[in-house]
Formats: C-alpha cells, structure tokens, sequence
C-alpha cells in the first residue's frame, strides 16, 4: 500500500509538471518536459551517476562526522557541567549564523574538494543531533533514575545503563531530521565552489544552457535525499524495536 | 526459592523527619520506626505525604524544584546501627522496566547498575529462580512491552528480590492492577518477602489488612501518625476473615476523619 502510494504521488507530480509545461508553453530550456529529462538522464547517466557518488560521499561522511560530533557534545553536556555552561553558547551561535553564509568561507578555507562540503553538512546537521540528543539525556524518565539510585549507581553507571538507551528515541529523531538536511549542506558547498558533484553539475549545465540535464541531476539529487531519508529511518527502526511508536499503526 | 541467605530482621526508624512544599510543612518533626521483620503499611489521603515519607527514608529527592528541599531531611537509623542506604529496595507503583531490556537483564539491573560481574552465571540463575517464583519464567527473554499489567508487575517484583535486600519500600505497587491480579500479587509479596522489613504504601485499605503487622494513617498538616492498627494473624490474611472485614470498618472510619 505505501509503495502504491508513493508512486501514486509520484504519477501525479509528474502529470502537473507536464500539464505546467502545456498550459504556460515554456521553452525546453525553462522547464523541459518530463520525457525531455528522462531522455537526458539516460543519455548522461554516467556523467549523472559519477557526480552522483561523489555527491553522496560528501552527506555520508558529513552525516558520520556531525552525528559523532553531535552526540558527543551532548554526552559531555549531560555529563560535565562546565561542558554545559561552555558548549550550549556554541550550540546556538552554530544554529544563529546562517551556514550558507559560512560556505564561501569554508571553501576558502578548506579548498575545492571533499573536505568543504563535509564541513558544510557537518555544521548544518550538529545542531539537530545535539540538542535532540541532549533533550533525551535530560529528560530521563524521573522512576528510573530512582531506582538506579536505590540501587546504588555510580553517576556514570546511570548514564551509561539509563541516560543513554534512555536518550536514543530522541538521538533517533535527531538523525532522521540529520539525514533530512544533510543533502543541502553538501549542495549548498558544491554551488559555492566545487569541481564534482550533483550542485556542481546543476550550475555547469544552467551556464550551459541545458536545462534537461540540471534537471535531471535535480531528480537524481531528490531520489538520492530519500532514499538516505528512509535507509536511516529504517535502520533506526531496527535498531530500536523497543521505543513507542509515536503514530499508531492504524492511523 | 533457596536463593537468599537469612539475613536478621532490620528495624528502621526515622527521627524528626521534616518536608516543607510550597512553604507549608507537610510533616514535621515526625518520627516512624518499621519494625524488623514485619509489614508496616502507611494510608492517608492523597496528597498527605505518604510517599514523600518513603523517599525521604528512602535518601530520594522530596523536593520539587531546585532548592526546594533545603530544609528537608530527616534522621535514619536502624537498628544494628547502620545507614539505609544500600540495604533497601524500592519498587514504585509503575514497573520501572526499561523498554530495551528483556526481562531477565531487567531483574538483574542492580548488578549490572553496580558494575557487579556475572563470573559463572550465578546471577542469571538466580534471576530465573526468582522468575519462577513469581510466575513468569516463560518470559525471560521477552521485552516488557510484551507483558501484561499483571506480569509486569511481577518482573518488577522480582527485580526488588532480586536486590536481596533486608528493608523493602513499596510506593502503591499493586494499584494499578485490577482485583483479582491485585490479590494474587498480594498473595506472592506476602509469601516473597517474609521476614524482610516491609514499608507499603497504599490507598487501598484491604491491602494494608490483608497484608500489614501495623497499619498506620497519616493525616493532618503537618501531617502525623496515629496509633497504628494491629490486625491478628499472619499476612497474607483471607479477605473474607470477619475479624478483617470488621477492621476495615475501623479503618474506612479512620481514613474518612483523616480526609476531613
């Protein structure tokens, strides 16, 4: 039923941009057809593919890196209280200035390559980890922390046995918003200065004119964004079989 | 069950003991003793304090709040001149199981929680002996979230034996079951922790009878204990035993002034 759903939907985008195009008559290099773009993908899937996995190892290794950054700012901050004080400014300032802003600096700092990009999706991605992480490291159910108490747990024995399994609905949340945004934190560095890439070959092909192959590359940028969206959702799934459902199945 | 040593029954008694909330004392200069070896059961009205009065011997937070508790406190002693802590067990009136572990790792927490090793299993066995013992050996490898009300109160159960400790403190664990899993349940806890020392807290006046030595109501504010009843007989007591039914009289009587 959901795979009908989802191609239902998909049927349905498809036919509005194709009614779009008919009803406005907008030029093949404004917005081409659907079967314009199909063509082209076919055309210059290697091309496509190639900036494609490029693409996709800059949002992993970004999501890798901010996950672990994220988590361990919000392990320390429920652990050591001068990590508080010290690490929570930093939090809201990472989330007050704007990361597109910071993009033209990374590039300048960390060049052209991989490197940029994975700081970019790195940076935009630390603060959901962090502060849904945290949130689920303060709000441990108050019971058990009561009993852990009555049964004579050192502060770390607590965090480790019921702060953190405790936490790892909300780190789950975290994630899933992670692998969400992560995507536009790795285009956003390729559109400022790049040699591969999806971004990089949406921009080559705009300055060319060739619009069917940016939005071909647009399509794969999209289909590469959920499939990572709901491979991490699924694997959280997995993982945590035991935390509550927040929708009923029958909703 | 053959698992626990015999330990000498424990008495605690607690010395002006003091809880303020909101700027009001809700008891003051109180003092409790649960004698060794026997059920102490405390009712009152809701909100009296019955269970700040158990976390407070307990060494738990009372206070809601930062600073709350600053004059909050209480002297616990027992009698062979100990501290409590790390000789009672708790067990609230929601399980406490955690989600993510099965039930047996959640019977064997404590140790788990004290960095205690397992060397040849016996922790385990022990664990499945007391699973036994309160009916669920079946379910030693199922998630909470696979149980029962019922049955999950029982893991609980267990979990508190299995911390084999000489005081018990139970904050209404059986309210939230129905009648019949509530009896049954009673029935278990009577027989599981004999000769511990036993302090429950409850609203439900046949279950201080059935299975209390002394049933005291707190009432009043500040609060204080009366004189507590002392129903004859061995608990757990028969809930149609007249002399029972008579003193549930008694009690409703009691309770009814306390609420006033």
């Amino acid at each position: 039923m959901r795979a009908w759903r989802a191609l239902i939907v998909l049927m349905g985008l498809l036919i509005v941009w194709q009614a779009v195009v008919w009803l406005t008559g907008a030029q093949h290099w404004v917005l081409p057809e659907p079967a314009a773009v199909a063509s082209a993908w076919i055309e210059s899937r290697e091309l496509i593919l190639g900036h494609a996995l490029w693409t996709a190892t800059e949002i992993l290794a970004g999501l890798v890196c901010g996950s672990l950054l994220g988590g361990a700012s919000a392990l320390s901050m429920a652990y050591f209280r001068p990590a508080r004080r010290w690490l929570l400014p930093v939090l809201v300032i990472s989330q007050a200035v704007p990361v597109f802003a910071l993009a033209p600096i990374l590039v300048l700092w960390l060049g052209y390559g991989l490197a940029s990009k994975v700081a970019m999706a790195t940076l935009i991605i630390y603060f959901p980890v962090t502060s849904a992480f945290y949130d689920g490291l303060r709000r441990t159910e108050p019971g058990w922390l009561d009993l852990a108490r009555t049964m004579d747990a050192s502060r770390w024995a607590t965090l480790r046995y019921v702060r953190i399994p405790g936490a790892l609905p909300a780190l789950a949340s975290g994630l899933r918003v992670a692998a969400a945004v992560a995507p536009i934190g790795a285009v956003v560095g390729e559109w400022v200065g790049s040699s591969a890439g999806l971004g990089y070959l949406m921009l080559h092909a705009n300055a060319r004119m060739q619009a069917d192959v940016m939005f071909a590359a647009l399509v794969t940028l999209a289909a590469l964004a959920i499939a990572l969206f709901f491979t991490v959702d699924a694997l959280l799934r997995r993982v945590l079989p035991w935390q509550p459902e927040s929708a009923p199945a029958n909703d | 069950m053959g698992v626990h040593t015999p330990q000498p029954p424990l008495s605690v008694s607690l010395h002006s003991g003091r809880v303020v909330f909101g700027g009001e004392a809700l008891f003051e200069d109180l003092d409790m003793t649960l004698v060794g070896g026997r059920w102490t059961c405390l009712l009152g009205p809701s909100g009296v304090g019955k269970s700040t009065l158990l976390r407070l011997i307990l060494g738990l937070d009372t206070g809601v709040g930062n600073g709350a508790d600053a004059g909050n406190g209480g002297l616990v002693t027992c009698s062979d001149g100990g501290e409590i802590s790390g000789r009672a067990a708790y067990m609230a009136q929601r399980d406490l199981l955690f989600p993510w572990l099965s039930v047996l790792d959640n019977v064997t927490l404590g140790s788990r929680l004290r960095g205690e090793r397992d060397g040849r299993g016996h922790l385990r066995e022990q664990a499945l002996s007391l699973l036994e013992g309160v009916g669920i050996a079946a379910n030693a490898e199922d998630r909470p979230d696979t149980l029962s009300g019922g049955m999950r109160q029982r893991a609980a159960l267990a979990r508190t034996l299995m911390e084999d400790r000489p005081v018990v403190l139970m904050d209404e664990p059986f309210s939230g079951l129905d009648a019949i899993t509530r009896l049954r349940l009673q029935n278990l806890a009577a027989r599981l922790l004999k000769g511990r020392t036993v302090l429950l807290v409850t609203h439900d006046p046949l279950e201080a009878l059935r299975l209390g030595h002394r049933i005291h109501v707190l009432a009043g504010r500040p609060a204080r204990l009366d004189v507590p009843l002392e129903p004859e007989g061995a608990p757990p007591r028969e809930v149609d035993d007249p002399a029972l039914l008579k003193l549930q009289g008694v009690l409703l009587k009691r309770l009814a002034e306390a609420a006033r």
